[in-house]
């Protein structure tokens, strides 16, 4: 099943399906290792639910949820 | 000159450790030319042979997305350091291998220091060096920066590329069917016609035109309009296959080729893995309570409060060493030297303006000494994390708030750490909007301003006042923020996307070299521009003397006081000293010759530059309830918020009044007509958000890379603050509020 990465759980995990957005954010997404194929496992969520913390290549980043709805997660 | 070494890698991959390793105290920070990146450089020593070493901006990709990558690719392209070492986090290789690929691409030598090998270890990833050094073939070397570990083998194989003059073959990567021809021919045409391959490699160029690199663009469009709009014209057919087949384009296959070719890389045997990569350390562990919904804002609100009271507090006691300094120095000087314009500027000028300068600067230190830990540990990226989702709403970024607090969001701070605060900020507009309104903060020098406009007209209301003043300069800033994020720094929001760097026990050696290069900074920057404002400053408000006739009036008052009294008392009075004990009436005799003195100095003041500006000032100021006297007492306050009552005092005829003890200052107010409560508090909104001290301004210049936003933060806070006093200032008298 295919979500947005805004809508994933906490802790829940799931494979990089697309990334959807070019330019500045889009660039920045990828070289920060966020590309299709890579596992990722949300970590948490600031006090105000937004940003978002995700485990990625052993590494935590952060975006924000306006961020995150341009990656798509395939998830089970 | 000693050959040219540069150190390049990621964020929190241990760079500016290593930095500091190699060159320990033979190291200096300028920055690079027209830009504010910070440019480190120091000198390696061994066996008699010295390296230039250059500790380049950490960056995460050569794609010029940022200053700081624009800043590392041309000092790469234009200084050609003879070997660049990459430092790479074995812990999280990678993503790190992302740049390092880069490098290779470009064709620089590059030696690569597998850092924090320890760590990796207790993580249990084990990498083979040797293994990985052959699949790249460069050198990759394990090292331990904070230990020093490795150090040497790294340098050895450094110089060995220096001195049998290594030249590496442009790393060639596959970026799949569509993009690989097209790439073959763009390469071709660019070096047929030499065009740029005196500065780059032909492929790159044709690489960045895939890449839609918008530096190598502009530069192609200047040098071959015709060229350069054939080459984009070859990557815009790729581009709409791309689009049409795979619904992506080419900057973004690239990028995953790359991490395919890293991918293949690991997957022979580099890295083995005995955990699940993605398992949580101790570092998460401590995230699950620091940034915790309810314990993390707590925790944060604790350890801003500790920071705060550990800069202001343990500062007080060398800043007031420099005050005590200064004032010996300027009371010796006084006697030494002979009344007159002289000892005026030397001491009221020079050393008053000098003295306020180096009076900052135990606080700057303290600050970034604090700054220094919460960054280097990690916890500043969680600060940013947990409250980014409130300073967006303003268009700032999560990171501004330790600007905010340390220029006074609690009150009582320094708009000048403040405003220096504002460099672990990355993103550009964020960071302008954020340096442009912290000077709103109600720093400690407004505070005995305010302090004497309550105890004068609301003495019954002192805490609530004062929690009022906190809160509109909280809600003034983020609203002017906002304002500014929609007017003149209009543009999206910078991307928020960033690591949370594990936390890591900050070293000592680390926080000292940080906190000492920027204060270093502050003291050599600011200390000679101030010194000429302050002259100027002192200037305005002592020429034109009074003229000799207004002299000699103010001299024959004194003489007929003088007269008045027997010859012995007067004796009496210019034998005495400072602290001898006084007959009546020639106590009464000195009190009436200050009464004069001070005359002479109001009328001296009002005659002066500043003086006729205040008077001049009225026409305007009047709408808002000043007259003459706040006027000047306001333009004073441009030299430092504190001055605002001192020359008050002048004004009124108090003699200089010290701003700690306002008594009789306080009671002149009360008396005088032209004061009203109402007054009162448009001129604590306009002494909140008026133009920023000079020291603030030249901060703000420095910070922001302009004079124009120094001057535009003068200008435009100027402009608010009075239009808010003058409508608090004239709703109130319709209204008929808070009158006498």
């Amino acid at each position: 099943m295919r979500i947005n990465l805004r809508n994933m759980l906490d802790n829940q995990v799931g494979t990089i399906a697309s990334i959807k957005v070019s330019g500045e954010l889009g660039r920045r997404i990828r070289d920060m290792g966020l590309v299709p194929g890579i596992e990722i496992k949300i970590q948490g969520r600031a006090p105000l639910y937004d940003p978002v913390a995700v485990r990625v290549r052993g590494a935590t980043l952060t975006l924000r949820n306006n961020e995150a709805d341009y990656i798509e997660v395939e998830v089970e | 000159m000693a050959p040219t070494v540069a150190l390049a890698g990621n964020p929190n991959a241990g760079k500016t450790t290593l930095f500091n390793e190699l060159t320990g105290s033979r190291q200096h920070v300028g920055n690079y030319p027209g830009v504010t990146v910070e440019k480190k450089e120091g000198t390696y020593v061994r066996d008699g042979f010295r390296l230039h070493i250059v500790d380049l901006p950490g960056t995460y990709s050569l794609t010029a997305y940022s200053l700081e990558e624009v800043v590392a690719r041309d000092f790469l392209v234009n200084q050609k350091p003879e070997v660049v070492i990459n430092i790479v986090d074995a812990s999280n290789l990678d993503r790190n291998l992302y740049l390092a690929v880069q490098f290779l691409e470009m064709g620089i030598p590059i030696c690569i220091a597998l850092n924090m090998i320890d760590v990796a270890k207790k993580r249990g990833i084990k990498v083979n060096a040797e293994k990985l050094s052959s699949l790249l073939g460069v050198p990759v070397i394990p090292t331990v920066a904070r230990t020093g570990k490795g150090k040497k083998e790294l340098m050895d194989n450094a110089f060995q590329i220096i001195h049998e003059h290594q030249q590496l073959n442009p790393l060639k990567i596959s970026y799949g069917a569509d993009i690989d021809p097209v790439l073959v021919e763009m390469e071709k045409e660019i070096a047929q016609n030499h065009f740029l391959t005196d500065i780059y490699r032909a492929r790159w160029i044709a690489l960045k035109y895939m890449e839609n690199d918008e530096q190598i663009l502009t530069l192609g469009r200047k040098t071959d309009a015709d060229l350069s709009g054939r080459l984009e014209d070859q990557v815009n057919k790729v581009s709409r296959h791309l689009q049409n087949t795979l619904e992506t384009y080419p900057e973004a296959v690239i990028a995953d080729q790359r991490y395919g070719y890293i991918n293949s890389i690991m997957k022979q045997g580099v890295v083995h893995h005995k955990y699940d990569r993605n398992r949580l350390y101790s570092s998460d562990r401590i995230d699950k309570v620091l940034t915790n919904r309810f314990l993390g804002p707590l925790i944060m609100l604790a350890v801003i409060a500790g920071l705060y009271h550990f800069t202001f507090t343990y500062s007080k006691l060398p800043v007031g060493w420099l005050e005590s300094f200064f004032g010996w120095l300027a009371s010796t000087l006084s006697t030494v030297m002979p009344e007159g314009l002289l000892q005026s500027l030397i001491v009221s000028g020079i050393i008053d303006g000098v003295g306020g300068v180096l009076g900052f600067v135990p606080l700057i230190m303290f600050m970034f000494f604090g700054i220094a830990i919460l960054e280097d540990s990690g916890y500043l990226a969680r600060v940013a994390f947990m409250l980014d989702r409130i300073f967006r709403l303003f268009g700032l970024h999560g990171s501004s708030v330790m600007a905010f607090i340390v220029s006074g969001g609690i009150a009582g701070g320094c708009a000048v750490p403040g405003v220096m605060a504002t460099r672990t900020l990355k993103s550009p507009r964020e960071r302008l909007a954020t340096l442009l309104t912290v000077p709103f903060m109600n720093c400690g020098a407004k505070l005995p301003v305010f302090a004497l406009l309550i105890a004068t007209f609301f003495a019954k209301y002192e805490a609530v006042i004062m929690f009022l003043i906190t809160l509109g300069a909280w809600g003034g800033a983020l609203l002017v923020a906002k304002l500014l994020r929609i007017t003149v720094i209009k543009g999206a929001a910078t991307p928020f996307v960033m690591e949370l760097p594990p936390y890591r026990m900050p070293t000592f050696k680390g926080l000292a070299i940080h906190t000492w290069e920027r204060t270093w900074q502050y003291i050599k920057k600011a200390g000679t521009v101030i010194l000429g404002l302050s002259i100027v400053l002192w200037a305005m408000m002592t020429f034109p003397g009074l003229p000799d006739s207004t002299v000699a009036e103010f001299a024959k008052l004194r003489q007929d006081e003088m007269s008045r009294v027997p010859a012995g008392i007067v004796a009496q009075l210019e034998a005495s000293h400072e602290d001898t004990a006084l007959s009546d009436p020639a106590r009464n005799l000195k009190e009436r010759l200050q009464r004069i003195d001070a005359a002479e100095a109001e009328a001296g003041l009002r005659y002066s530059i500043a003086g006729r500006m205040g008077s001049a000032l009225e026409a305007v100021s009047k709408w808002a309830g000043f007259d003459w006297r706040t006027n000047i007492a306001l333009v004073g306050g441009f030299a430092a918020k504190e001055v605002v009552v001192s020359t008050l005092g002048t004004a009124y005829s108090l003699g200089a009044v010290d701003p700690e003890e306002t008594d009789s200052l306080s009671a002149t107010l009360a008396r005088d007509p032209a004061w009203s409560p109402l007054m009162a508090v448009g001129l604590i909104v306009f002494t909140m958000f008026y133009s920023p001290c000079f020291v603030s301004v030249i901060c703000i210049s420095r910070e922001s890379g302009s004079w124009k936003w120094g001057v535009f933060a003068m200008a435009f806070n100027t402009v608010l603050a009075f239009a808010l006093a003058v409508f608090i200032f004239q709703i109130g008298s319709i209204l008929g509020l808070l009158v006498k």
